[in-house]
């Protein structure tokens, strides 16, 4: 490493990655072969992983059990599954990657989509053996829901299948159907054996017929972020800045990360809940004050008029003002042991305000086998549906669609306090 | 817009991983009552308290930074921690298990494990209570050991402080949940999705002091199971049969108690030279902590309440 590759290292891209797919499809077994083909496991995390005690140094892949490397508890590794997700991490001269192993059981779905969340990348895992499986469908429709801009299929295990092109294809156009009914558009298929290696890191010889790019290759050129800086400005209030000192006596400076789009010094910024509206004095930050600002930074805004604003409020661009409603209907992932339903309360944090609410009406559940909307009484635990709330005081919105962060917003259970509903605006 | 004006809206990843982590500490302090910043005079610990500084400028810190002390820390590390509070206006609280200390807890006698158990954990655990504190900020890593890589930005505790980890709260988005019971608190991570490398590239750029163990010097070692252990004139009578003290160009990874942390081989006295190190390292940087050997070590130890 040189100069040249300190500052490399310092300025390449981050993509958050996550994988997804049915019980034993191969997730974390394809996560230790990325790691181990990267360097992006240490010998001696190898070392604890290898399937003979005694060897001194690890020389292949075979050696160790690939999963293990990531599934990091003792439970996880007694029963030989994931529960919960592992973030690991690893770089290419191109890009970091953060990759986000989620668990296949049903039962963990909570964990998926923790890990998936924040993912801008998916790759769902098949076995080439079982083809696609309800909890495969499961976890692709949520991935269309949370709106993961690339989704990458593996059609994984085809040493197993004496690496068979028509295995492929079949599982292959089964996807690209399941994926176009709810609007996903370009799908990227790979084949590949996490176990040996093919088309991960490097093409191998036994998928001598794939055309496309490796796993690899595939993460390096996806485009990594979103167009979250052209969108319209967005500054949710986190807290409010008053030193009160000597020096600052009557210093309010505004502290929050940029949701979206850019700010610059003497733009003009409206409050959504009061419509009061003011110009931007100073950008401030430690390092000095920035002339312009853009998502996701976080800053500190100070303004030339002194309006009421405080922690919950977000700032906004004038002429792109987000929705406000009383009536929020949005589609909910449950996740909660108690089921969702209709006259229920509860507590929703969206961006920065926390907000009560009552389920109104369960518009509709979504089968994930047909993708069709079926009329329900309440939302089981993994269960999705459209859901209409009712809100103590109005909410300022983007849809999802729109925007990520301003369309999104997490179910709070108010007895136990647990998150239980992931919801995404309309 | 220009080509380039859309290069420019693109944080590099040190500035994205910057700006997420400020995030996280702001949300502590708007949603608890009393946080905490733990302070190890680590590195982690010294790009945590960075942040966090950032995070509130120009005003000060809004919580208290606190030192679970074991008393084996490296005298050097004592002199950069009171220097570098002082410096930088930080609150620092000092706690140490007292009891502990005075019965004469040591790993040699004691076992790593019930020395850890008592100075560290129980230290942080009595001195978490003691302060009422409802959040402890933490400089763990993701990248540091598996069974962390499993741990949420919040990490819920129970009464007794204690992690499960087959049952964490859900974290959706970047919407963290901080609501709690009375009783109850949070471990929060701002930095777990940083790499050591993240860490020492940071410090680099923004250069940030940190203790001077870090960086290669020829110090007094002496040399026990494969790792390098500092020798201090105290220990004389604890050396055993054939060791004998050395000269050796060595720096530290990680930064623990004395009698429990090695050091490594170097000769990087830089930081360009400890990033180009870090770059090619082949074993982790836990390897040289006593603690985090043999099975399972570190997720029983977090589960009792240990970081
Ligand atoms: N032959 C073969 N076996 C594989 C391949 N990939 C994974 N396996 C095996 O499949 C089993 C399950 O792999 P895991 O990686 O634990 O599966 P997972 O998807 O992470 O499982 P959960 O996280 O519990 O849902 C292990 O025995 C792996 O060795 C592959 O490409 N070929
Ligand atoms: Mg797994």
């Amino acid at each position: 490493m040189t100069e040249l590759n300190i500052k490399m290292t310092k300025e390449i891209e981050l993509l958050r990655l996550v994988t997804v797919g049915s019980v034993d499809d191969g997730k974390s077994t394809l996560i230790g072969r990325l790691l181990v083909d990267t360097k992006g496991a240490f010998e001696d995390q190898l070392l604890a992983v290898r399937k003979q005690r005694g060897a001194e140094t690890v020389a292949s892949a075979a050696e160790i059990d690939l999963a293990m490397l990531t599934d990091g508890l003792s439970a996880e590794r007694e029963q030989g599954i994931t529960i919960d997700v592992a973030y690991r991490y690893f770089a290419t001269p191109k890009r970091k990657f953060i990759m986000a192993d989620c668990p296949g059981h049903e039962q963990y779905t909570r964990n998926m989509v923790t890990g998936a969340s924040t993912a801008s990348a998916a790759i769902i895992l098949i076995d080439a053996r079982n083809g696609v499986m309800q909890q495969t469908r499961r976890h692709t429709h949520i991935l269309g829901l949370l709106n993961i801009p690339h989704l990458i299929v593996a059609v994984n295990k085809m040493d197993l299948v004496g690496f068979d092109q028509k295995v492929y294809e079949g599982i292959r156009s089964e996807m690209q159907a399941y994926c176009e009914k709810q609007g996903v558009q370009d799908l990227i298929c790979i084949p590949m054996s996490a176990l040996e290696g093919d088309m991960v890191a490097v093409r191998g010889e036994n998928l001598a017929w794939y055309e496309g790019l490796t796993l690899l290759e595939t993460l390096e050129t996806l485009s990594a972020l979103g167009d979250i800086d052209s969108k319209p400005f967005r500054f949710p209030v986190q807290l409010v800045n008053r030193p009160q000192t000597a020096e600052l006596p009557d210093y309010r400076g505004f502290m929050g990360a940029i949701a979206s789009g850019t700010v610059k010094v003497g733009d003009e910024v409206v409050v959504a809940s009061t419509g009061l509206s003011s110009k931007v004095a100073e950008i401030v930050t430690f390092d000095g004050n920035l002339q312009e600002a853009f998502a996701p930074q976080s800053i500190t805004l100070t303004l030339e008029d002194d309006i009421d604003i405080s922690r919950g409020d977000m700032l906004v661009h004038p002429q792109a003002v987000p929705s406000d409603t009383k009536e929020l209907v949005a589609n909910v992932c449950w996740i909660g042991s108690e089921p969702l339903s209709v006259r229920k309360k509860y507590l929703l944090k969206h961006t920065t305000s926390t907000v009560k609410a009552m389920v109104n009406s369960i518009d509709f559940r979504r089968n994930i086998n047909t993708l069709d909307k079926e009329s329900a009484d309440e939302l089981e635990m993994n269960e999705i549906g459209q859901i209409t709330f009712k809100l103590l005081k109005p909410l300022f919105y983007d849809s999802y669609a729109d925007n990520r962060s301003t369309g999104s917003f997490i179910v709070i259970d108010t007895f136990t306090n647990n998150t239980v509903g992931a919801g995404m605006i309309v | 817009m220009s080509e380039s004006e859309i290069t420019e809206h693109k944080l590099t990843q040190l500035k994205a991983l910057e700006a997420e982590s400020i995030h996280i500490i702001r949300e502590v302090v708007a949603e608890f009552r009393n946080p905490v910043m733990l302070y190890s005079v680590g590195k982690d610990s010294s790009v945590l308290l960075h942040l966090a500084r950032k995070a509130f400028y120009p005003a000060k810190l809004p919580f208290p930074l606190l030192h679970v002390d074991t008393g084996y820390k490296f005298r050097e590390m004592y002199e950069f921690r009171d220097n570098y509070c002082k410096e930088v206006g930080a609150d620092l609280i000092v706690r140490r298990n007292e009891d502990a200390i005075a019965k004469g807890m040591n790993p040699k006698d004691f076992g790593v494990a019930r020395c850890c158990g008592l100075l560290k954990t129980q230290g942080l655990l009595d001195a978490l209570e003691e302060g009422e504190y409802d959040a402890a900020f933490g400089g763990a890593r993701r990248d540091e050991e598996r069974s962390r890589a499993k741990e949420r930005v919040f990490s819920m505790r129970d009464e007794f402080g204690q992690w499960d980890p087959k049952n964490q709260r859900p974290e959706l988005w970047s919407i963290y949940n901080g609501r709690i019971h009375e009783g109850e608190s949070v471990r929060v991570f701002p930095i777990s999705n940083w790499t050591e490398m993240d860490v020492w590239l940071y410090i680099r750029e923004e250069k940030i002091p940190i203790v001077p163990l870090y960086f290669a010097k020829e110090r007094l070692m002496v040399e026990r199971k494969n790792m390098l252990i500092p020798y201090y004139e105290e220990m004389k009578d604890q050396l055993l049969e054939g060791e004998e003290p050395k000269m050796v160009m060595s720096r530290f990874r990680t930064l623990g108690c004395s009698p429990c942390t090695g050091a490594v081989r170097s000769s990087a006295t830089n930081m360009d030279e400890i990033v180009i190190e870090a770059a090619a390292a082949r074993r982790s940087e836990r390897e040289t902590r006593i603690i985090d050997h043999g099975s399972n070590s570190m997720e029983d130890k977090k589960k009792e309440g240990y970081f």
